[in-house]
């Protein structure tokens, strides 16, 4: 007879690896949605272009499709010009998130650095800071605290994304849970656990990032 | 030397096809402090922007420094200006806007050392010591450390008037550098302006409603009107015979609640 107990260390084990997924795709998604927000509003067209094409690509098509095409059709592409594009899973899975979160991020940093007023823009201007200088030192510390809501929720939804990755074989929560229950046969019990494991996964990094979104609320001035 | 500080040649300015600036001739000389005053919409604050290259022109040429501004010599022809044009002569100007337009996020001394150091490249200590000299010639030395909204709206416009000054510029430009403030905290501000104007070598044009002030600071004083200078002359001159039946109005209207 098992019990509820014994699926815990299977379960903890994908659990650890959803949590990697996660960290490592929101950072490089973060990294991307920087990228890709300041260079849709680049005065250098073809560099705006890039940006744009890959918001709307990224953004247009499914999480699930990216991630089969990067780790499915990429090789095959490969091997029709002879390059080497076989992926790890984690790397596919890391690669397909974060390049999907990171479209979506594009927009958030691309809205929130035009957010930023025309009166500090021109406050900008007059004590001759050069658009560069502009961008890092006057529009960002004030942009960055106005995108934190969003990307809570963007982190958030990544972490939810990752159980697609189980479907390239990573051995991530989702995928321990669909193992245990075609062994056990026990699908209320393990859902349920895996229920739960998600949603405590989810509001530790939504205090995480509520704690980080303090912090950098900081840089609007002080509390009034 | 007698070339001006600024001087506007037929300058047109236009929104489309709403014309703002039309012809306009204007002339400020070195260490001169000419007051603009007007009806609103009659362009005057669009001559600041101009002057601060936040607003291109449409016709004509400004100087600023016997200098081209928003055209520069090439082969013996005038060319709109670069970029790195623009950026050096901006090096003459500041600006004080009506809403402060402080940065948010610096302290009070940083708003006045970020651009001295990353534009103008002065040490961490030369530009603390500069924001230190202009904290206290605006009375504001114990607020160094404080944000901008912990300040009240004269405390923030000092900071504003100071931030400008750091960058040593020999043009001050002011945008009605009072009308958002409450009126108890007028006078701090035009404490700090009437300090400046017994600056000999600084020229400074400024916007106002202030009647009195304008009287009492300006060496000239120019009643705008549609985008032209309606009547120019000294303050006793604007104020105490007006010759233009339309500055009479203005003055009548404005001078009413005095
Ligand atoms: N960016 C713009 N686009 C279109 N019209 C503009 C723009 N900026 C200014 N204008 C128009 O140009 C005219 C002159 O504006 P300006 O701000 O110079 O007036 P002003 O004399 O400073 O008035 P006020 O006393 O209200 O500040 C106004 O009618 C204004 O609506
Ligand atoms: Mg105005």
């Amino acid at each position: 007879m098992v019990s509820w107990t014994d699926y815990l260390v299977p379960l903890s084990q994908g659990a650890w690896v959803t949590v990697q997924l996660t960290f490592w795709s929101t950072i490089l998604g973060a990294i991307l949605s920087f990228a890709g927000g300041i260079g849709k509003l680049s005065p250098i067209r073809p560099v705006r272009w890039l940006s744009v094409t890959y918001v709307e690509v990224f953004r247009g098509t499914s999480l699930l499709v990216q991630l089969f095409w990067l780790y499915f059709a990429l090789p095959v592409a490969g091997d029709a010009i002879g390059v080497n594009l076989r992926l790890p899973p984690v790397t596919a899975g890391v690669l397909a998130l974060s390049l999907n979160i990171g479209a979506y991020g594009a927009e958030v940093v691309r809205g929130a650095i035009q957010s930023v007023s025309k009166a500090q823009y021109e406050a900008a201007k007059a004590m001759n800071f050069t658009p560069r200088q502009t961008l890092w030192r006057v529009a960002l510390p004030q942009a960055i605290p106005e995108m934190m809501p969003s990307f809570s929720n963007l982190a958030v939804q990544n972490l939810k994304d990752t159980a697609l990755a189980s479907l390239i074989s990573l051995g991530d929560l989702a995928f321990k849970a669909e193992q245990l229950r075609n062994y056990y046969q026990d699908s209320t019990t393990v859902y349920t656990i895996v229920l739960f494991m998600y949603f405590g996964m989810a509001l530790v990094l939504s205090v995480l990032m509520r704690l980080l979104e303090r912090n950098v609320g900081r840089w609007r001035g002080a509390r009034r | 030397m007698s070339e001006p500080m600024i001087r506007f040649d037929k300058v047109e300015k236009s929104f489309g096809t709403f014309n703002v600036l039309k012809d306009l001739d204007f002339e400020v000389a070195r260490g001169e402090k000419v007051t603009i005053i007007g009806p609103s919409g009659s362009g005057k604050s669009t001559v600041l922007r101009i002057l601060m290259t936040l607003e291109d022109i449409t016709g004509g040429a400004v100087y600023v420094g016997g200098d081209p501004l928003w055209h520069e010599e090439k082969g013996g022809k005038l060319v709109p200006a670069s970029e790195g044009h623009l950026r050096q002569m901006r090096t003459q100007l500041g600006m004080v806007f009506q809403s402060f337009n402080l940065f948010p996020h610096m302290t009070v001394l940083r708003n006045l050392t970020e651009a001295p150091r990353v534009v103008l490249g002065l040490s961490k200590a030369e530009a603390k010591d500069r924001a230190e000299e202009l904290l206290e010639l605006v009375g504001l030395t114990e607020h160094a450390h404080k944000f901008p909204n912990q300040l009240s709206g004269g405390q923030q416009q000092r900071v504003g008037i100071a931030r400008a000054l750091a960058m040593r510029p020999k043009v001050m430009l002011f945008d009605e550098p009072t009308s958002a403030l409450d009126p108890e905290l007028v006078g701090e501000v035009l404490n700090v302006i009437r300090g400046l104007s017994e600056e000999h070598d600084l020229t400074m044009l400024m916007v106002t409603h202030e009647m009195r002030f304008a009287r009492e600071i300006s060496d000239r004083v120019c009643f705008f009107d549609g985008g032209k200078i309606c009547e120019s002359g000294t303050p006793e001159e604007i104020f105490g015979n007006p010759k233009e039946e339309r500055t009479k109005q203005f003055l009548h209207a404005v001078l009413e609640g005095d």
